[in-house]
């Protein structure tokens, strides 16, 4: 095992405080794009209606995804995501498209690769492009049978085929590292994790840092399947993690804890990208934090030093990135505490032995 | 660290949940009833597992089906869930078949050397990719360990060729040094429990991080049907393993005994069989066995304890759990003390404090401290008619509650015995106690305070982690702009840790309560507005002395090593 030089983005979180970007789902409604502005002229005769597919405008309106990327990148974003959520065989089969999963990743990649490379001209300062796995609209651990508890919809091997089509697609289109995000089920995120270690096991040349962030779904501290904040931690350990992290579902209020914990337990980078409170239909947006509001409760976290990446989840701008990275600009990054190596194991709940 | 936290950290594996081990289980999966076959893992778990092993290795069973099958059910189950799978199989397939349905970080058992090196390589690899922990048997292509030096030999072959070759974290590895029948009259046999105990400590030594696990029944195969004899052999076998640092165990919670309470002619019998300490050790064992099963139920279910004072009579009945005759002497003892409170605040409390002394130096497990805690609930339940009557009977101004209590076991922490009793006796004496229960999270705590306003917080715990949760929920109180005072108990804590470490979190009143029988006194200094101000002056008072003392203690151990180092 011969430890490889840090990568660029590596160095710059033992600098700094590195700025994610924000929602893209929230920007793309600005445009209000109908149907047709979806389909293009591909796919102006596909049998299904395409209207909310934001993956599929990667290939169909470029440029507003390159616009987007290109707002944030402008606000102070450090680390953009690809537009690729939903960019799996199995979440595409939704629309009919289910072929259409390599094409899209490349694509999309493309457009931040292509924002990232116009803004870099104006400066020389390094950004860089996170390949987003998302978490699949199915689901390993639950039954959508109420009569039985242990049928399951979808396999291991199966969800395993998807994400490594994702990720080919993802590389092959020049990412600079790969982001396993909004994991409610800690199984379809494994099965991310198997995918994405056998490809670089397979092409050792290719490897790229991979970062995860799971989404505490409730109150209660678990993910939607039930497990703490440790027992995730936990669960994904074994793969060779830049940063774990927290986001969506929860305002910052809500995750404030949960982030605490993880940032007193990780042995890697921790980030967060809260959602802008808790969704609200009565505010604009649909969600209450401004960026004045937001920035600050950031802010004491990383004045805590619970933070080394931060940015936003739904219901968050270029206008909320902007304040975030002025928010916590001097504030010095977490240090990643020494965790003593332990035999440390999980069901819903952490035991370590 | 302290004998307490070294008893609650040997992990006990549930065992029923294998074809192998439990013909029930193997029926119950043969014939699909997987309803009942959840509820004999929720019995593991309530009776004290830490990790459930489930396996399907069985001639007439598709394993594989049977293995998705059963953990995907047990993944809709919270209660079982909650804790680590060991995916026990002889097949890879059915490892395999396991590994991509646990959300979980669980444990492969096993693989080894038996087919040779690139095979157990590979299937290393696999399993730090579906990311598990795995254990090792002491295995190889000659086959399986029996003595110490082939033990120790291979697991150190296989160490090295996974942590240098396969990168293999050493934590995630688990030893099964194979624990091998004896006294099965064959004189080759005779040292088997000895190179056992002897490799687990060489192991502990000389392979850093590495874990130690074992099948604890199977060295009493040789008296299989006399449930006393196995027993008592498996106790003294834990009881000696662990000391030489075995980390965990497969072991049936049910067929153990206290180690203190095995009769001591019997002990020195077994202690001969496993430490090999005489020739004619497992002649003199099977003599007194025969005597035994000859004996029967009866002999086993020794009722000379009732011919005890009640007091003992308590006691024994909350060290072995046995809730058949409690009521009868609870009733007893009541007579023989003034208040019924007097029955908790003595011979039951003094009971537990037993428990409580037997499980830190290692001779209780956990399971049997839960039944322990069933019979001291019971004896409660029985008593607080009584204590209602007592209280009934005051005037109506004695009868208002004095305080209002708010207690949790903190979270991470599933332990409640000690603040149980805490909780009782703070009742009894009229207090209102608000009583969250286990692992409740910092945020409910001081949410639930607000809603009842509260006059006091008293937070529990028992395992190690526990300390430090205590600390954030004193700096939580702090940020959130509480006053009330806060008391710290359970086995972990102490004063010295609770000046030091909880104390300077909190601007205001927090006190370690040291046992059940002082809460009363604390909460009502605590109340009393002619008390408090001196209480709590005396108290900080108190906890500077003692930070000094350990900031004074820690210098010194610092400028000792500088002055080393220079030497």
């Amino acid at each position: 095992m011969k430890p490889s030089p840090p990568h660029p983005l590596e160095l710059l979180l033992r600098e700094r405080i590195v700025i994610l970007d924000g929602a893209m789902g929230t920007m793309v409604q600005r445009y209000k794009l109908d149907e047709a502005a979806y389909r293009g002229e591909r796919f102006a005769k596909h049998g299904t209606d395409v209207k909310g597919n934001n993956d599929l405008l990667c290939l169909t309106r470029p440029a507003v995804i390159e616009e987007i990327h290109g707002q944030y990148l402008e606000a102070g974003a450090d680390l953009i995501e690809t537009n690729t959520f939903n960019a799996t065989s199995l979440s595409q089969a939704d629309y009919g498209l289910e072929s259409l999963a390599y094409e899209l990743n490349i694509a999309a990649a493309g457009c931040a690769r292509r924002a990232v490379e116009r803004v870099q001209k104006q400066d020389d300062k390094p950004r860089f492009v996170a390949g987003a796995l998302g978490p699949l609209s199915k689901t390993l651990s639950i039954s959508r049978d109420v009569n039985d508890p242990g049928a399951r919809d979808v396999t291991f091997d199966q969800v395993c085929a998807a994400y490594t089509e994702q990720v080919r697609g993802l590389l092959d289109g020049g990412v600079d590292v790969l982001l396993v995000e909004t994991i409610f089920d800690t199984l379809n995120a494994k099965a991310a994790l198997f995918a994405i270690e056998t490809f670089f096991d397979e092409h050792p040349k290719r490897r790229v840092p991979i970062m995860v962030s799971g989404t505490i779904t409730d109150l209660s501290g678990r993910t939607l399947t039930g497990q703490t904040v440790e027992a995730f931690l936990n669960s994904v350990s074994h793969a060779p993690l830049l940063s774990i992290g927290l986001n969506c579902a929860l305002g910052p209020q809500e995750m404030r804890p949960y982030i605490e914990e993880l940032a007193h337990l990780a042995p890697t980078f921790v980030s967060c990208y809260p959602n802008a409170g808790l969704p609200d239909p009565l505010s604009p947006t649909g969600f209450p934090e401004t960026p004045e509001s937001l920035a600050p409760q950031l802010r004491e976290w990383a004045a805590n030093g619970w933070l080394n990446i931060v940015g936003g989840c739904c219901g968050t701008t270029p206008a909320h990135i902007k304040a975030i990275a002025e928010a916590v600009r001097d504030c010095p990054p977490r240090v990643v505490p020494e965790i003593p190596p332990r035999l440390r194991l999980s069901g819903l709940e952490a035991l370590a032995a | 660290m302290s004998a307490s936290t070294q008893g609650s950290q040997f992990l006990l594996i549930g065992e029923r949940t294998n074809v192998t081990g439990s013909p029930r289980f193997a029926k119950l999966i043969l014939a699909g009833d997987y309803e009942t076959a959840l509820a004999v893992a929720r019995q593991q778990v309530e009776g004290g597992a830490n990790i459930l092993d489930v396996n399907m290795d069985e001639g007439m069973l598709d394993g594989e089906a049977a293995m998705r099958r059963f953990l995907n059910l047990l993944s809709a189950e919270p209660d079982i869930a909650r804790v680590p799978i060991m995916i026990d199989s002889s097949k890879w397939s059915v490892i395999e078949a396991g590994l991509k349905c646990i959300q979980g970080k669980g444990i492969v058992n096993s693989i080894s050397l038996k087919e040779g090196e690139e095979k157990f390589i590979h299937y290393a690899k696999l399993i730090r990719r579906y990311g598990a922990a795995t254990v090792v048997m002491a295995f190889d292509e000659q086959g399986q360990a029996a003595d110490f030096q082939r033990k120790t030999e291979i697991c150190a072959r296989a160490y090295q060729i996974l942590t240098e070759r396969v990168g293999f974290p050493a934590t995630d590895i688990i030893f099964d040094p194979n624990i091998l029948t004896v006294a099965t009259g064959i004189e080759e046999h005779n040292n088997y429990a000895v190179d056992f105990i002897e490799a687990t400590r060489w192991i502990k030594q000389n392979l850093p991080g590495a874990k130690v696990s074992g099948g604890v029944s199977n060295v009493s195969f040789s008296f299989r049907g006399n449930n006393p004899v196995r027993e008592a052999i498996h106790s003294a076998f834990l009881f000696h393993a662990i000391r030489a640092g075995l980390d965990m165990g497969i072991v049936n919670a049910g067929q153990l005994a206290v180690y203190e309470e095995i009769p001591k002619n019997l002990l020195e019998l077994v202690e001969d069989v496993l430490l090999n300490r005489r020739p004619d050790a497992t002649e003199r064992l099977v003599a007194f066995a025969e005597t035994v099963k000859a004996g029967g139920k009866e002999k086993v279910k020794d009722d000379a304890w009732r011919d005890a004072p009640v007091e003992e009579r308590l006691s024994h009945a909350l060290i072995k759990g046995i809730t058949d005759f409690i009521e009868a002497d609870t009733e007893e003892a009541r007579g023989k003390f003034a208040r019924p409170l007097e029955v908790i605040e003595g011979p039951l409390m003094a009971g537990m404090s037993v428990v409580g002394d037997l499980f830190g130096a290692g001779k209780m497990f956990l399971p049997q401290v839960v039944k322990s805690a069933r019979v001291m609930k019971k004896a409660v339940a029985y008593l607080m008619p009584f204590m209602e009557a007592e209280k009934a009977s005051k005037p109506a101004s004695e009868q208002r509650a004095q305080g209002r209590v708010l207690m949790a076991t903190v979270k991470g922490d599933v332990h409640d015995i000690g603040k149980n009793i805490v909780g009782v006796v703070l009742a009894c004496n009229n207090f209102e106690v608000i009583d969250l229960g286990v692992m409740v999270s910092c945020e409910k705590i001081l949410e639930e305070a607000k809603k009842h306003g509260v006059d006091v917080i008293g937070l529990s715990g028992l395992i190690t982690p526990s300390l430090e949760e205590m600390a954030h929920v004193a700096s939580e109180m702090q940020r959130n702009g509480f006053e009330l005072p806060l008391l710290i108990g359970g086995a972990t804590t102490s004063r010295a840790h609770t000046a030091v470490k909880i104390a300077p979190a909190y601007a205001h009143a927090c006190v370690h309560v040291l046992d059940a029988s002082r809460a009363v006194g604390v909460v009502n200094s605590l109340l009393n507005p002619e008390l408090k101000s001196g209480y709590t002056a005396q108290i900080a008072g108190d906890y500077q002395k003692l930070r000094e003392e350990h900031g004074a203690r820690a210098t010194v151990k610092k400028m000792l090593s500088l002055a080393e180092a220079r030497a």
